[in-house]
């Protein structure tokens, strides 16, 4: 009898294999979130001396602060806004590139590049375009256009400073993506649609656009989480959560609230509260969003 | 039998070494962690250089954790793991949390068990007396200290036909508002710009006018203070402020320094509020333009202003180290509230000498007669003895605090909120934190 796979009898050997990794996930990911989970029902001294359990105060108090509930939807605006100015310029980006004719290779890379920069620098880089005092780009807009840009005080421009700031590292991510999914397309189904008369917008629309909605998904979700946990670079670089908290996406204030203030026990129920939400987004993600991809074999 | 003999090699020399170790007894190590970077890190190594090359028992070891915020988490997390430094730098803002912690081996004891008679009175009183618990025992060793001071520019003060101010004699708030009204009238893009104006604009407003920050004694006497910020006082000041935005001449440059600093070096703004250690980024900074320092402004009605307070930082140690390193500390402290380090490091980094003596003896060689600027904060911090007010802020949560005050400030700025219900929130939500803060402490 011939054996269609080469397989190791021993169980002992696959479980040896994946335990490194187990161990790394464990150390770094599990004991730490139930650490986490543990510290959100207690309140405790920073030294750890003084440490009582108080149940869901934590949450409760977190739910009965006006402030914490705005911060969700600061959250939400901001990952909103930083998944459709990223996704949809990289889209836009990737098909450019996937025809490029000329320095293909050259284009490509200087369209990655982004994604190489540490978000905090990322943020720094924006600021000294955009701040009011020395942004070269704010002082410019002032001097010629009269736009009296003023992140400083003014939410919404703060707001769009920070996320232009995270959007712009992200479309490269996004591109690098986009880039490898157009590349998959089959020529020959563009070309068919092409001779029976498919302008090209309706090429990219009925044949690109569904095959590519595999990737599409993919970059969505990572473009959220992303937006979640990373961007915080950027928020402190640039806005420290304000002006009158209104950058304080929900990352930020666990760092401030924990980090900062020393107050480990809001800190974390803020972290697992995040971290369900997280959870929830991705999950309805896959529910929704995932029945609508077409995979190709 | 190669390897046999590379093992008795490695042997060899391994003997060799500790034995060589235990003959020359080894100075006991002593870590410091603070947060000076920079230009300040080399004036503090070269302060703890002088201090292990005048003995030879002990050797201070400065090790530089990152920001105020990353040295006081590196101090729990140490503490935590029982591996503490001998001592740790920590913020103004942090002192009621590493008072309260549990783990500080108070400064005024381990200055006395140590055997080192101090004349507590010799020092800056007002720079003590932040540090102090409620009965007077200093609790950390005072070390970078500051307060606000107010720069002014000397040309567009003359283009404006404003007289120069005085050093000593604070102007009032009314006449701030004539002063800015005069420069913006010449010309000048904007008024005052300010630093920190938490800081600046409250805590040191409430002190320099006597008004309490929060109740019992701001905080000093039970956990169970509550902020009082909201008075006709404070609230009609940052009223004022919100007015003095339609005409420029009070403009919003950030939270922090840079902003406001760079309005002050652009000259779009005549005066600038910030901490004394704003003088030495001005040196660099500032070519175009002279300029100048004064005191905080004051209202009319206080005719006796008190002193403003500090900021800065404190060196903590913590309890459960040998004792022969309590003794090292101890010995390094002594040495570093006298003369020769204080005058060193108020030279290089402006922040207080720390001791009467060692600001006689600077008043004397006459370098203030050559610095005049750097006179302004010490007159301002010294004028009058701390009152049970002014003597500083001793509050739980106090970064959030801030955090909520800024807030609540910038939404006056932007015209959210009126000075009144921006004050009336910042207590309420402060109160929450204060109520948390006293919970953990029961």
């Amino acid at each position: 009898m011939i054996k269609k796979r080469s397989y190791f009898k021993s169980r002992t050997l696959a479980y040896v294999l994946i335990l490194p990794q187990l161990l790394i996930t464990a150390a770094f990911f599990y004991w730490p979130a139930v650490q986490g989970i543990v510290a959100s029902f207690q309140i405790s001294d920073p030294f750890g001396f003084r440490t009582q359990f108080v149940w869901f105060d934590n949450y409760i108090a977190l739910f009965n602060d006006p402030l914490y509930l705005k911060s969700i939807g600061i959250t939400l605006l901001f990952s909103g806004s930083v998944a459709i100015v990223s996704i949809s310029c990289g889209l836009f980006l990737a098909s450019m590139a996937n025809r490029a004719l000329r320095f293909t290779s050259l284009t490509r890379t200087l369209l990655i590049w982004p994604y190489a920069i540490a978000p905090a620098i990322s943020g720094i880089l924006w600021l000294f375009l955009l701040h009011p005092s020395y942004g070269v780009v704010a002082i410019g807009m002032k001097k010629w256009l009269g736009i009296d840009w003023n992140p400083l005080l003014n939410s919404s421009n703060a707001m769009l400073m920070v996320v232009l700031a995270s959007a712009w590292k992200n479309i490269s991510y996004n591109f690098v993506f986009f880039l490898a999914g157009l590349q998959a397309v089959p020529h020959s189904l563009i070309e068919a649609a092409a001779m029976d008369g498919a302008s090209p917008f309706r090429r990219f629309w009925s044949i690109t656009f569904p095959l590519l909605s595999p990737t599409m998904f993919f970059v969505t979700v990572m473009t959220i989480i992303f937006s979640f946990f990373e961007s915080f670079g950027v928020i402190h670089a640039v806005t420290q959560g304000g002006p009158g908290g209104s950058t304080n996406i929900l990352v930020y204030k666990v760092y401030q609230d924990g980090f900062i203030g020393l107050n480990l026990g809001s800190s974390s129920a803020q972290s697992v509260v995040l971290m369900g939400l997280i959870i929830v987004i991705t999950v309805l993600q896959f529910k929704y969003v995932e029945r609508k991809v077409q995979y190709t074999g | 039998m190669s390897k046999m003999k590379c093992f008795w090699l490695v042997m060899a020399v391994a003997m060799l070494i500790s034995f060589a170790g235990s003959a020359f007894a080894k100075p006991i190590e002593i870590n410091w962690w603070h947060a000076m970077r920079g230009a300040r890190g080399e004036v503090v190594q070269h302060i703890v250089d002088g201090f292990n090359n005048s003995q030879s028992d002990y050797k201070v070891i400065p090790i530089y954790k990152g920001s105020y915020d990353e040295v006081v988490n590196a101090g729990v997390a140490a503490v935590r793991a029982h591996k503490q430094p001998d001592i740790l730098q920590s913020f103004e803002v942090g002192t009621q949390t590493m008072m309260l912690s549990g783990t500080i081996y108070p400064v005024y004891k381990l200055m006395a068990d140590n055997g080192y008679k101090i004349d507590w009175s010799r020092y800056l009183q007002p720079v003590l007396s932040y540090y102090m618990n409620a009965d007077g025992n200093l609790m950390s060793m005072p070390f970078n200290s500051s307060t606000p001071v107010m720069y002014y520019n000397v040309d567009l003060f003359k283009k404006a036909g404003v007289p120069m101010l005085s050093k000593t004699e604070p102007i009032t708030w009314d006449q701030m508002g004539e002063i800015t009204g005069k420069l913006v009238k010449s010309g000048v893009k904007g008024g005052l710009v300010t630093a920190w104006q938490s800081w600046t604009q409250i805590e040191n407003y409430s002190a320099i006018h006597n008004i309490p920050f929060a109740t019992r004694a701001n905080g000093y006497e039970g956990l169970d203070t509550k902020l009082l910020i909201n008075n006709d006082k404070v609230v009609h000041h940052i009223a004022q402020l919100k007015n003095w935005m339609a005409d420029k001449r009070f403009y919003y440059g950030g939270q922090k320094y840079q902003g406001p600093k760079s309005e002050f070096i652009a000259q779009n703004a005549g005066l600038y509020i910030d901490s004394i250690s704003g003088i030495a980024k001005l040196k660099k900074a500032v070519h175009d333009f002279k300029w100048d320092v004064a005191p905080m402004p004051v209202e009319s009605w206080m005719k006796n202003p008190q002193n403003s307070i500090i900021g800065g930082a404190s060196l903590w140690v913590f309890k459960g180290l040998p004792k022969d390193h309590y003794a090292g500390i101890a010995a390094f402290f002594k040495y570093l509230s006298g003369d020769e380090p204080q005058i060193y490091w108020h030279k290089q980094t402006g922040y207080f000498p720390i001791t009467l003596d060692a600001y006689d003896q600077l008043k004397t060689e006459g370098y203030y007669k050559a610095n005049p600027y750097q006179e302004v904060g010490i007159k301002q911090l010294t004028r009058r003895a701390p009152t049970k007010i002014s003597r500083g802020l001793r509050l739980g949560y106090f970064v959030q605090i801030r955090n909520i005050i800024n807030e609540e400030l910038e939404l006056v700025w932007s015209g959210k909120k009126t000075a009144q219900e921006a004050m009336d929130s910042a207590v309420a939500r402060g109160n929450v934190k204060l109520r948390e803060f006293e919970r953990i402490y029961k």
